[in-house]
């Protein structure tokens, strides 16, 4: 026990010197989460909720927490970074707004893209409303630790009406080096979508090659009602970060909120994804791939909550695990009482490519109402090899067989990319990562 | 083209062929009969390489080459087709990029350019009117959704844009109504000639009615029991495999 103790120490330590200041309402929800940070400690595997991954490795490293004045980037970094080019980009370093590399002309009236410690001032009434009321973080550690360090972030406020057609994207860099050592990086969205608005976000999540830092990110999103919300999530930290995340979504009535999850880096990720689905028709889906090899670790922890009547959810999850990657689905959709006519449909698929690659999935259906379709499905397995004898027969080799199959398993999820250029951006990495793992599996 | 000396072939662990002897010549058509479990699917599959049909003897030369050492692709890329029993659906591939690749793979083979989208959209449009292929069995994926009579005819259709020289048609005519077993017919008719042959197993007469074979051979027990013209298979039609099963003896054995 005293081990663990000391362990937890240097995070009490960095949650004490939190940051201080702003409202009195902020103060209150810093100190809150504080003290519940205090009591929960990190997780271990005895918690349900995390059986299959060991965060550890992120209890045990030192992280620290890297000011404004420490977290510059250049444009010439950027470039190196997937989708970075969009025209709509706000960045976010280390944690922390950085104005000069983030561009947001050209938005409609009254759309609000900037800093959340700016929102914070001069949009206080939405910020009060929202920051911290979707992101429980009562029984939720890493959310918890987030939020008694929550400063600065992401904001992005669509007003009643609005259609925004250029994307919105918002870049969380960590900019850790060997000088730095490993960084704790706090990244922090706030998306408020107002009544028949209309927005695509795409978040990206990068770091430099071999960097270690640690990447603990909470998005809250508020689809109001007949919102239409597409969002974009690409994890692609170092291969030695660490990488923890909540997103929580509030769907009123008539909203369509679809999520679309891309992991490809990272030493250990969980993303967890919780939509509420709060008012009678109200859509959502959950879309995500990811990709592992090594001995890296993706787990999703997926939670949709239909909450009222006549709410559709879609959900697939593929995932291309190589080397000795393991994963983790756990796919939880709850119907309650009142949420009759729900039709839920939860797919989980994951290609294992190596004899060590291994997967654990867990569908997790709580159904309190009578009048409702959920369906789910799991497979897990190799390539298909009738498919692949079909290809051969063709005239195809073993290894055009192959990637053609994998292609079109990864295919699925990105055709569902409504973004263009972020469909191609992705596509190219996603299939330079494959055939580098699928070298790996050839050679061994 | 295709000298067949002998073969044994072994499936879940069972001897299936026990010694089939069988010379194809080029502008041949060869229709491979017998009841059902007299190995004439084993007999497609182990010529096309499949991995679970185990050649345990007995030899296979294709154009003087020795086929069984070549893998199933690089028989497709020589020119051996067949057409398959049971066409496999393959989830997320577009038909026509499947079709394209493996046409481009057959190009690349034999030291032609490949073709680019619009040349292959041509001559896609030049071969799908006689087999009835739309627009939409093109964009769909591999055999996803196909119906039985679809899926044999994208069999065919393949078959019409490979060219190859031999080809295999496995039991192409189960399931099939007259219009689809009409449709199929005509598109092997409209590819026979002096530089092709085809072997055609089927375990009906009526599939020969529409293509006429020059030669008919009687497979049971995993042997070649009688051989004989077209005139073989009216025979059959009439009698049942029975008579050839009681009464024949081994041809070759």
């Amino acid at each position: 026990m005293t081990q663990v103790i000391e362990k937890l120490q240097p995070w009490r330590d960095a949650v004490e010197q939190r940051p201080q200041g702003g409202p009195r309402w902020l103060q209150d929800l810093r100190d809150r989460a504080a003290a519940r940070f205090g009591t929960l400690g990190f997780p271990t595997v005895r918690d349900e909720e995390w059986r299959f991954t060991n965060p550890a490795p992120i209890g045990a490293g030192e992280f620290r927490l890297a000011g404004p004045a420490a977290s510059l980037a250049t444009e010439a970094e950027l470039a190196g970074y997937l989708y970075s080019d969009a025209a709509v980009r706000l960045v976010i370093v280390n944690g922390h707004f950085v104005p000069a590399l983030s561009r947001t002309a050209g938005l409609p009236a009254g759309v609000r893209v900037a800093s959340l410690a700016a929102a914070i001032a001069d949009h206080a009434d939405v910020v009060q409303r929202y920051l911290g009321q979707l992101a429980e973080f009562g029984s939720r550690a890493f959310t918890a630790l987030n939020t008694a360090l929550a400063a600065d972030g992401a904001y992005v406020y669509i007003p009643d009406g609005v259609i925004v057609e250029q994307p919105i994207h918002v870049l969380f860099v960590t900019t850790a080096s060997a000088a730095t050592g490993p960084i704790l990086s706090t990244a922090r969205a706030l998306i408020v979508a107002g009544e028949r608005s209309q927005a695509r976000i795409v978040e990206t999540y990068v770091g430099p090659r071999d960097a270690v830092y640690f990447t603990n990110a909470v998005t809250e999103v508020v689809a109001g009602e007949g919102s239409v919300i597409d969002h974009y999530k690409v994890q692609q930290e170092s291969l030695d970060a660490f990488h923890v995340a909540s997103m929580h979504v509030h769907a009123a009535r008539g909203a369509n909120f679809s999520s679309h999850s891309f992991s490809l880096g990272g030493k250990l990720v969980r993303n967890d994804a919780v939509a509420l689905l709060d008012g009678e028709g109200a859509e959502c889906t959950l879309n995500g791939l990811y990709l592992a090899d090594g001995d890296r670790l993706v787990d999703n922890h997926t939670t949709i909550d239909h909450a009222k009547a006549h709410c559709p959810s879609h959900e697939i999850y593929k995932g291309i695990l190589g080397g000795r990657a393991r994963a983790v689905f756990n796919g939880k959709i709850i119907v309650r009482q009142d949420a009759q006519k729900t039709d839920a449909k939860q797919t989980n698929r994951a290609l294992l490519l190596s004899d060590h690659a291994a997967i654990n999935t867990k569908p997790q259906l709580e159904i309190f109402a009578d009048d409702v379709k959920c369906t789910h499905g799991a497979a897990i397995g190799q390539l298909d090899e009738d498919a692949i004898f079909y290809l051969r027969a063709r005239g195809l080799t073993y290894f055009e067989a192959r990637d053609m199959l994998i292609h079109a398993f990864a295919g699925d999820i990105l055709d569902r990319i409504k973004i263009a250029p972020l469909r191609a951006a992705l596509e190219v990495e996603l299939y330079a990562q494959l055939a580098k793992d699928l070298a790996e599996v050839d050679a061994a | 083209m295709l000298e067949i000396k002998n073969l044994q072939v072994r499936a879940e662990n069972k001897e299936i062929l026990k010694g089939i002897n069988l010379a194809v010549k080029a502008g041949e058509v060869h229709a491979i009969m017998g009841p059902n479990g007299s190995g004439k699917s084993t007999l497609a599959r182990a010529l096309s390489g499949h991995p679970e049909y185990h050649v345990t003897g007995g030899e296979v030369t294709f154009e003087g080459r020795d086929l069984l050492d070549m893998d199933p692709d690089e028989r497709a890329r020589e020119g051996v087709f067949m057409a398959f029993q049971y066409p496999v659906e393959i989830a997320g591939v577009n038909n026509a990029y499947f079709l394209k690749a493996a046409l481009n793979a057959k190009r690349k083979h034999h030291g032609e350019p490949e073709l680019d989208a619009m040349e292959f959209m041509q001559l896609v449009k030049s071969k799908s009117t006689l087999l009835d292929i739309d627009q939409s069995m093109l964009s769909r994926a591999v055999n996803e959704g196909f119906s039985g009579g679809e899926k044999k005819r994208n069999e065919i259709f393949q078959m019409a844009l490979l060219e190859p020289k031999l080809a295999i048609l496995d039991e192409t005519d189960s399931g099939l109504d007259i219009d689809a077993l009409k449709l199929v017919a005509d598109g092997v008719n409209a590819m026979r000639g002096p530089d092709r042959a085809f072997i055609v197993v089927t375990h009906y007469q009526r599939l020969l009615d529409y293509i006429v074979p020059d030669f008919v051979h009687v497979l049971s027990g995993g042997r070649i029991v009688r051989s004989g013209g077209k005139e073989l298979a009216l025979e059959l039609e009439k009698k049942g495999y029975g008579w050839i099963e009681t009464g024949a003896q081994p041809v070759g054995a």
